[in-house]
């Protein structure tokens, strides 16, 4: 006997799937690769109000280099992105460490760390902008309360005002980093720290030697989350500092914004958009590679 | 992250004890100071900031920023306070949330169980999504919207927020079904279910907790969005883009007080779901680092 | 042409093949146990009856209807799954009759087939719960309801006892093959475990590396190993092999090997080796073949006494297994419990030569 052709509700069974997945797929394709080949192509052009294609060739990325507010707006988010890295990372870590000793009201003390991550960056912002504000927030309340030689005018600065941002980022951020830690050291086997503590290994090295080094993953997630936080953070600095003062606290997101819809230099807003994007990749891709791999294995 | 308490081996001296719970409050402390800022400065009136200090009691308690805040405080040219934009959020939250979950929930089902040639790589192309720079899109999704009538319209939004949602929503639902035997949609396929029928039947019915995490993620997401709001709002703008709007006017006196009770107003949402449901939240933030 | 029948098979994926060629027909009502180590395509087999994996070559037909394309939930069979499967979501009674809904069975009819076979594994008082409310043994019976209710023609188990504990492990066995008995069904059976093989069959195919290493039943494959994969696979503690040569004295062939001091000692072989008189083989031994004089098989007609010393003694309650050096290998004994050895003495064995195989050194295959 011939073998039989696949009835036809095996073969429709067999395509469903990919029908089912095809619109999805071909959304994420159109809106998000074709379109950063529209905006890569918006680059190499002298677009200015609206997209036009006039080939203009590297001239919007020598221009971009070339100017003031964008060298200011890197210089910023080195600045930035260091700082909120490291800094929600050690608390987080610290946190992480010290929730994990038994510690009562740990059940009260872990949402009051993450809360803040529920909110809008508009909200942090507001609620920080008037709070570090000289004229009725921390300053006045120190002077207030008997400190008169207290000054804290950061945000009116032009020099301190990006650490204003960097406050309350790690603000509204470090506590999700600590979750990550402790989640870490809940999944460290209970037998290896005993065995260290039979070997002799004091808390202090125990924790260098043993712990930490077990945390790589949950310092490689934090990393990866923090950075690519820290490159897309928009909201923040327009609610906090809006750019400034005057145009201190620039960043490469809100160059894009304001080069692209409020200056009418939609070439340069590309190529600005293309440099993240680039930044961006260089941190994820690898990452999620290896993510990807180790699950398919 | 795991919630249950273990123990851990480390055991630690009384001093060491004590400095550490002191940490702890501290931080406690810090976390709650803007809370606390916005919430007692919403509820007195302006003098009693601009005279008075920020860290102080209300000495007369009042509803009026909130009123206010709600109802007439001036949001760009018109005095509509933020009552409207509030709904606009609504209207655009909850259908984006609808359909990015659902779509993401099939997009799992086919990724884990109905693997093909190349799926991986489809996944992977769909989950670099949600790490893009949104500044990238920005433009086209202008054009985009223009040539669709949509510009400026919650519709507009929707699409939007479904858009650059589902590769989040694909990811959990992916993660969750993974673990999910595989064998039981063989004996299902054995039984004779279909496709649909066993998505309906078998996954949908044990979706539960995977369902919670994907809404309250894509909810806290899309109410918290501002790029997208300011860009594509227009006419329809949503509770963060006003509320900055709010809060940045520079004509007139800053009504501080009005600002707090706005930015709590606009936080409520995310709050309360947070308050009810932090476990899930928590989830979804760690499954948000690939980790499953 | 059989029941069931597998006729030159074969598995790729991309270029890689992993299963070869295996045909094997089944009878009806017969009891088929696919055996073998972990990624010997057993499973493969088994889903590929099923239509859960497609067919990259041969065919496959049930009743004569060949189904390579079929929906698995065309072919009328059943199947019991190693996690058992059951749908969380679902009680014990609609778990088992979900296939039935699923194929338009009215619901009369559902329940009297529900009915029947919940008595018959006697787990009528489970019906209204959920799987979760069950244990291991119970899962397993439900998984075995909801395959028995179909009536299907063909039963797929895939090595459905392995997440059970030992004791619930031997049970069910014996539960299954009662069940067997009772029924008559075509059975094929997926299992790593050589006893349930045994035990369960009515006829195994030992399989490694894609390839059906030999086909026959419980007893052939025991007693006439087709290669020392087949040997030492079945059989606990495994098949000795050891190397020989064969040499003759009076007109018999021997297996000429050293014992732990280097000493040269002969065995006399059953089977007519002549043609390999000088040639290195290996013999193959199984452990209840090696006993004291004492405990050796009476009805066997040619004992032979393997003198040698004992390295090491394990004392399992109804057995002690001895271990011994022989031609540099360890090779184990058994022997009554009360076998009176000790580690270190040079003790006279008894080896049953009636029981012994030789392979060919170089393609191990079985020669005598």
């Amino acid at each position: 006997m011939a073998a039989t052709e696949a009835d036809f509700r095996t073969r429709l069974q067999d395509w469903l799937p990919k029908l089912v997945l095809a619109p999805s797929f071909a959304v994420t394709l159109l809106f998000v690769y074709g379109f950063i080949l529209f905006t890569v192509v918006l680059s190499f052009t002298g677009s200015k109000m609206l997209p036009k294609f006039d080939w203009v060739g590297f001239e919007n990325y020598g221009k971009l280099f070339a100017l003031p507010a964008w060298s200011t707006a890197i210089a910023n988010i080195a600045i930035f992105a260091t700082l909120y890295i490291v800094i929600c990372t050690l608390i987080g870590l610290m946190l992480a460490i010290f929730l994990d000793q038994k510690i009562r009201g740990e059940g009260m003390l872990r949402p009051i760390y993450l809360y803040p991550m529920a909110l809008s960056f508009i909200v942090t912002g507001t609620a920080w902008k008037w709070f570090l504000d000289p004229g009725i927030g921390l300053q006045r309340i120190m002077q207030q309360w008997g400190w008169e030689s207290f000054t804290f005018t950061w945000i009116k600065d032009g020099d301190m005002a990006i650490y204003t941002i960097v406050i309350a980022a790690v603000w509204q951020t470090s506590g999700f980093v600590m979750a990550m830690f402790l989640a870490g050291l809940r999944g460290i086997d209970n037998e290896i720290l005993k065995a260290a503590q039979i070997d002799g290994a004091s808390n202090w090295q125990l924790y260098r030697r043993i712990v930490i080094p077990l945390l790589r993953p949950a310092f490689l997630s934090a990393f990866v989350i923090l950075s690519h936080l820290a490159i897309k953070s928009y909201d923040l600095v327009i609610a906090l500092t809006g750019g400034g003062p005057g145009r201190a606290t620039e960043m490469p997101a809100t160059f894009m914004y304001s080069y692209t819809f409020t200056r009418n230099q939609m070439g340069i807003g590309a190529s600005s958009a293309v440099i993240m994007l680039m930044t961006i990749a260089a941190i994820m891709v690898p990452y999620l590679y290896a993510e990807l791999k180790e699950k398919k294995a | 992250m795991s919630v249950a308490t273990q123990d851990t081996a480390v055991s630690t001296g009384r001093a060491t004890r004590v400095l550490i719970y002191l940490i702890l409050l501290l931080f406690a402390l810090f976390y709650l100071l803007p809370l606390y800022v916005m919430g007692v400065n919403s509820l007195k009136p302006l003098e009693e900031i601009t005279g008075g200090n920020m860290m102080a009691l209300p000495g007369q308690w009042t509803l009026d920023p909130w009123r206010q805040a709600w109802s007439t405080a001036q949001i760009g040219v018109e005095p509509t306070g933020l009552k409207p934009y509030f709904l606009n959020s609504i209207l655009m939250v909850v259908p984006a949330v609808a359909i990015s979950t659902i779509v993401g929930a099939l997009n799992g089902y086919v990724l884990t169980k109905w693997r093909f040639r190349g799926d991986t790589w489809v996944f992977g192309l769909m989950l670099f999504s949600c790490f893009i720079p949104f500044q990238i899109v920005l433009i086209p999704m202008a054009v985009v919207l223009g040539k669709l009538g949509l510009a400026g319209s919650v519709p507009g939004l929707i699409l939007v927020h479904v858009v650059y949602g589902i590769g989040f929503t694909t990811l959990y639902f992916r993660n969750y079904y993974a673990s999910f035997p595989t064998e039981l949609i063989r004996a299902a396929q054995i039984d004779g279910a279909g496709f649909f029928r066993i998505f309906w039947r078998i996954l949908l019915p044990v979706s539960g907790p995977i369902a919670v995490v994907s809404v309250i993620w894509q909810f806290t997401n899309i109410w918290n969005d501002f790029l997208f709001g300011v860009s594509f709002g227009g006419t329809s703008q949503p509770m963060t883009v006003a509320l900055n709007n709010l809060v940045q006017s520079s004509t007139g006196v800053k009504e501080y007080n009005v600002h707090f009770a706005g930015a709590i107003l606009a936080a409520l949402p995310t709050l309360v779901v947070y308050i009810v449901a932090g476990r899930y939240f928590v989830r979804g933030l760690m499954a948000g680092s690939v980790k499953g | 042409m059989g029941f069931l029948d597998i006729r030159n098979v074969t598995k790729s994926y991309g270029q890689v093949e992993v299963l070869h060629r295996v045909d094997i027909a089944v009878e009806e009502g017969e009891f088929l146990v696919l055996v073998g180590p972990s990624g010997c395509g057993k499973s493969t087999l088994l889903n590929m009856i099923a239509g859960l994996e497609g067919i990259s070559a041969g065919e496959i037909a049930i009743k004569g209807r060949v189904v390579n394309g079929v929906h698995p939930s065309k072919r009328n069979i059943a199947m019991v799954f190693q996690s058992y499967a059951l749908y969380p979501n679902m009680t014990v009674g609609q778990n088992m009759t979900f296939g039935l809904e699923m194929h338009g069975v009215p619901k009369p009819d559902r329940d009297r087939a529900l009915a029947e076979v919940a008595k018959l594994l006697q787990i009528d008082h489970l019906l209204d719960r959920k799987p979760g409310q069950l244990s291991g043994g119970q899962r397993q019976r439900v998984a075995m309801g909801r395959a028995l209710v179909r009536n299907p023609d063909v039963f797929l188990f895939d090595e459905p006892l392995s997440n059970l504990d030992a004791k619930l492990r031997v049970d069910m066995r014996t539960e299954i093959k009662k069940l067997h008995q009772k029924l008559r069904t075509t059975i094929v059976y997926v299992t790593h475990d050589q006893i349930e093989a045994m035990t369960l069959s009515t006829r195994i195919a030992v399989m490694n590396k894609g390839f059906v290493q030999q086909l026959g039943s419980p007893k052939e494959i025991y007693d006439t190993p087709a290669n020392v994969f087949v040997a030492t696979f079945m059989g606990s503690p495994a098949m000795n092999i050891v190397p020989a040569t064969v040499v003759m004295e009076n007109g018999t062939a021997h297996a000429a090997l050293t014992d732990a001091e280097g000493q040269v000692q002969r065995l006399r072989f059953s089977q007519d080796l002549r043609a390999w008189e000088g040639k290195p083989i290996l013999l193959g031994i199984r452990p209840e073949a090696i006993t004291d004089p004492e405990g050796a098989d009476r009805k066997s007609g040619n004992i032979q006494s393997l003198r040698n010393r004992v390295t090491v003694t394990e004392p399992a309650g109804a057995d002690t297994f001895v271990t011994m050096t022989v031609s540099g290998r360890d090779a184990i004994a058994r022997m009554r419990a009360d076998a009176n050895v000790a580690a270190g003495q040079v003790f006279d064995f008894a080896v049953n030569m009636e029981k012994a195989v030789a392979f060919d050194p170089e393609t191990e295959q079985r020669i005598a």
